[in-house]
């Protein structure tokens, strides 16, 4: 009998604990509040507090984060919630996933503000527009300038050289299965070379001892020589991102150095564009729509380079020193379409997956 | 028993369940033809080989090395003997990314093995093997010294006395008593290590898939839910099979044991060969344990100009752009301590009413619900993570933004925990001194209290202990679980590894250090507490 009391007892307690957790979501929820609005993203979204106030004194909204996972995580969460989504706006989906995102219809159109001071080439849903460019940046090859002064070589430029065996056991990249700059080098080399070439190419960097690794945290921190940690790496080729060097710049530790340490291969690039789109069934649509005119705006954007280290989409929006100074300007990069993509992308990566075993 | 049914029913089961069927039934119809393209995939054969393989290696090779630490735990005296059971569980709660960045500096190219003996172990199957025992000692010493230490060593000795050889003595008094604890390490090692995710994906360097990595590309990246349902289901099948096997193992076992204060068997080691002992654990120790640490503690304070604090100061900085981050870092330390403590109290009532339900009742029901409370365990976290989102969507039980969601699934790892702790000890009270309680006048809630408290007080307190590391180290679930703009400490760690500069990586491993520090005073603080008797763990 007494027992009973006990169990009861701690029973409430779970039911209190349990009963204090839905309050608080409720508190926070995008359903009651109409004057909230949720943007629903990745881990890597950075955004600084004070642009976040100017949107609430603009418009009278306050922002709610939620993130979870990386792009392909939350971009898949937004497809399995189609209809009764986990806020009013998703940022994140990229052109790798962007036709998967737009068959699963998760976007209700909205034309923002600002739209005009995008360059078509970004704008991948010209006409419906369910999506809104946000920002864009490239993936390539980085290179350890130190390493190949030391040795008189001239760093490759193409992904032809990476071929090269000046370059043999030199280069490591990641497995496109798992990791997002993986997949967007593998598909620089489809646009390259083509559906029917690109395997006869990996085949090549193959035989020319090319290093694969799980994600970019251990191809870049641990085996990277031109990285703080990858002091003890082997390898001085890296795929990585075009704005690298400017982040290794701002988190270095040396003052307006000449250089930054590593370079870009300008010829190995496949651009990556990023979008935020209003969600289907969204609790507060106009909110929503605020928030997307808002992220086009010349405050966010300007905000985005020293956040995320990609370039903000908006022409007129200014870069920051850092940038320009000793950012890589890559005039072609690699293509896919977006439709292509997202046919193929299960068998490619198979593909490459047992060519590579 | 209703409250822990109920919970695992709602937060596990439900979403767990509903995922599934999302996979198996596409349109509302059951596509088992695709299940069947699945599970004759040789790819899957392969995958499912390796998986089990590499599971049974590890486990066989933790227990080879931390057996003998089990014993030197229990039965030695030696300074610093507290100090050293927290550390070896540091690994337990750290990140496999921070982990196995340090692995590579050990053991790859121009690594300690390298320019000792010119061996790289990076490339190959033993820097898993070697990780997945870093990660694991401390489940085999606890658990497994746990109970050791509160052998009667009286009857050992008394065997002797009767004639038996030392060995037979140990095969025939001591192994028996043991055997439960050893299958419930061997079991939580095999479970960690079929399940491994973080250590395969950064050491497999892209060669080696087990199922959960497999599911984690069908579910995350590829959003192929049939096949992962079926592999999801694979994996259960294979984790209840392990489950069914140990619980007969253990059943023919167990029994009311004579235990006795932990403090009171141990003492300092005599002669050459128990000094030996003694000396080579700790070098296995210092060697397998301490140095990644050690690596991870050298790289936060190697900043430009040779040692000093520097990261340290700068994850202090107040929260602005170059910091990079919208929360200062040290905040992700409170919120980890929030989710933990959170967590800690669901596992333990949960768990602890469990527990106690499985003590006192028999049956197949009640077996079944035992290894019910394992199976989370053996789940992938994007499964469960995936499930919350399509299962609890809907009002009243709109759940997918509440903080609670984080903590709630970090008890699903922490309950079994507490369960296997609790347990052992509980059935080992014998019934007869509940009985000879009850027939002196107590009530029965005066004999829990006189008889069974002081016993499960303190295996309680090491359950929450245990607990509390597990929701502090929890790094998959929290990725998945949608959650406001504070990183916990694992989740800050790994933000700042996936940014270029040196900065970033100079903060990911003083954030680590401050990881292993928060977790080692908590458990120190539980090493005061488990003055005498404990637990598994």
């Amino acid at each position: 009998m007494k027992r009973t009391t006990y169990r009861g007892v701690l029973a409430a307690a779970v039911g209190t604990a349990l009963l204090a957790g839905c309050g608080g979501s409720g508190d926070g929820g995008s359903a009651d509040g109409d004057r909230t609005v949720t943007l629903v993203t990745h881990e890597s979204f950075l955004v600084s507090d004070d642009v976040l106030d100017r949107f609430t004194e603009e418009t009278g909204y306050e922002v709610r984060l939620i993130k979870s996972g990386d792009a392909g995580v939350a971009v898949n969460k937004a497809i399995l919630s189609a209809g009764n989504p986990e806020g009013d706006v998703l940022f994140g989906v990229d052109n790798t996933m962007l036709s998967k995102a737009l068959e699963a219809d998760v976007f209700t159109p909205h034309r923002a503000e600002g739209l005009d001071r995008v360059p078509q080439e970004v704008r991948l849903d010209p006409e419906q527009h369910r999506v809104t460019p946000i920002d864009t940046g490239e993936v390539c090859v980085n290179y350890d300038r130190a390493y190949f002064a030391d040795r008189g070589v001239e760093p490759p430029q193409t992904l032809r050289d990476l071929t090269d065996p000046a370059y043999k056991d030199l280069l490591v990249v990641q497995n496109p299965a798992t990791s997002s700059p993986g997949l967007a080098f593998l598909l620089a080399t489809v646009g390259a070379f083509g559906e029917a070439g690109w395997r006869d190419y990996w085949e090549d960097l193959k035989a020319n001892g090319v290093l694969r690794t799980e994600g970019w945290e251990q191809a870049y921190n641990d085996h990277f020589s031109a990285s703080a940690a990858g002091r003890d790496g082997d390898r001085p080729l890296v795929v990585s991102y075009a704005s690298s060097p400017p982040a290794e710049v701002y988190y270095g530790t040396e003052d307006n150095p000449g250089q930054a340490p590593t370079g870009v291969a300008t010829g190995t690039c496949f651009q990556q564009t990023e979008f935020a789109g209003l969600l289907d069934g969204a609790a507060n649509p106009e909110g929503g729509k605020a928030l997307l005119d808002f992220m086009l705006s010349p405050a966010f954007q300007e905000d985005i380079p020293l956040n995320m280290f990609v370039r903000p989409v908006r022409e007129d929006a200014e870069l920051p020193e850092v940038f320009t100074r000793y950012g890589a300007e890559v005039p072609e990069p690699h293509r896919v379409a977006p439709e292509k993509i997202d046919a193929h992308r299960e068998r490619w990566i198979e593909q490459w997956s047992s060519l590579m075993r | 028993m209703a409250v822990p049914v109920a919970f695992f029913a709602l937060f596990f089961g439900y979403p767990v369940a509903a995922i599934v069927a999302r996979g198996l039934r596409p349109d509302g119809q059951w596509d088992l033809g695709h299940a069947r393209e699945v599970l004759t995939d040789p790819v899957t054969a392969q995958v499912v080989g390796f998986t089990v393989g590499q599971a049974a290696a590890s486990t066989a090779l933790t227990l080879a090395l931390a057996l003998p630490g089990a014993y030197v735990f229990a039965r030695f005296d030696f300074p610093g003997k507290r100090l050293l059971r927290a550390v070896v569980t540091v690994p337990f709660v750290l990140p496999t990314v921070v982990v196995g960045s340090a692995f590579l500096a050990l053991l790859g190219r121009d690594g300690l093995l390298d320019e000792a003996w010119g061996v790289r172990l990076d490339t190959s199957l033993w820097a898993i093997l070697l990780a997945h025992v870093f990660f694991n000692y401390a489940v085999v010493v606890r658990t497994v010294g746990g109970l050791w230490g509160q052998l009667d060593p009286g009857q050992e000795e008394a065997a002797r006395m009767l004639g038996a050889s030392r060995l037979a003595a140990w095969r025939r008094v001591t192994l028996p008593a043991l055997a439960p604890a050893v299958a419930a390490a061997a079991l939580m090692v095999f479970l960690f290590t079929f399940t491994s995710f973080g250590v395969i994906e950064v050491l497999g360097g892209a060669r080696y898939v087990t199922l959960e990595v497999e599911i984690y590309r069908q579910t995350a990246h590829f959003l192929d839910l049939p096949t992962a349902a079926v592999l999801t289901c694979l994996q259960f099948a294979a984790v209840t099979a392990l489950l069914a096997v140990h619980a007969r193992t253990v059943r023919r076992r167990e029994g009311a044991l004579r235990l006795v204060d932990a403090g009171r068997t141990a003492r300092r080691p005599r002669g050459a060969a128990q000094w030996t002992l003694l000396g080579s654990q700790l070098v296995l120790i210092a060697g397998l344990l301490l140095l990644p640490l050690a690596v991870l503690v050298e790289r936060s304070l190697a900043g430009p100009d040779g040692y000093g604090l520097d990261f340290y100061r700068a994850l202090a900085a107040a929260p602005d752009a170059a910091s990079g981050f919208a929360v200062a870092p040290l905040a992700a330390v409170g919120t980890s301590l929030r989710y933990a403590a959170v967590a800690t109290l669901i596992a333990v009532v949960v768990g602890g009413l469990a527990a106690a339900a499985l003590t006192r009742r028999a049956g197949r029901l009640v077996r079944g619900f035992d290894a019910l409370l394992m199976l989370p365990l053996g789940t992938s976290a994007v499964t469960v993570g995936f499930g919350f989102l399509i299962a609890l969507d809907e009002p009243p039980l709109d759940l997918r933004s509440a903080w609670l969601l984080v903590p709630l699934a970090q008890a699903l790892v922490g309950v079994p925990f507490v369960v296997r702790t609790m347990l052992p000890v509980l059935r080992a009270v014998d019934e007869r001194l509940r009985e000879a309680a009850a027939v002196l006048g107590a009530s029965p809630l005066r004999a829990w209290r006189e008889v069974d408290l002081p016993m499960v007080r303190r295996a309680l307190a090491v359950a929450a202990g245990f607990a509390f590391a597990v929701s502090l180290g929890e790094f998959g679930a929290t990725v998945f679980i949608a959650r406001g703009d504070e990183p916990t400490l694992p989740v800050a760690v790994t933000q700042f590894l996936g940014r270029a500069g040196e900065l970033n990586y100079g903060q990911a491993m003083a954030l680590s250090t401050i990881l292993m520090l928060v977790c080692a005073a908590s458990l120190l603080a539980l090493e005061c507490v488990r003055t005498h008797r404990a637990g598994e763990f």
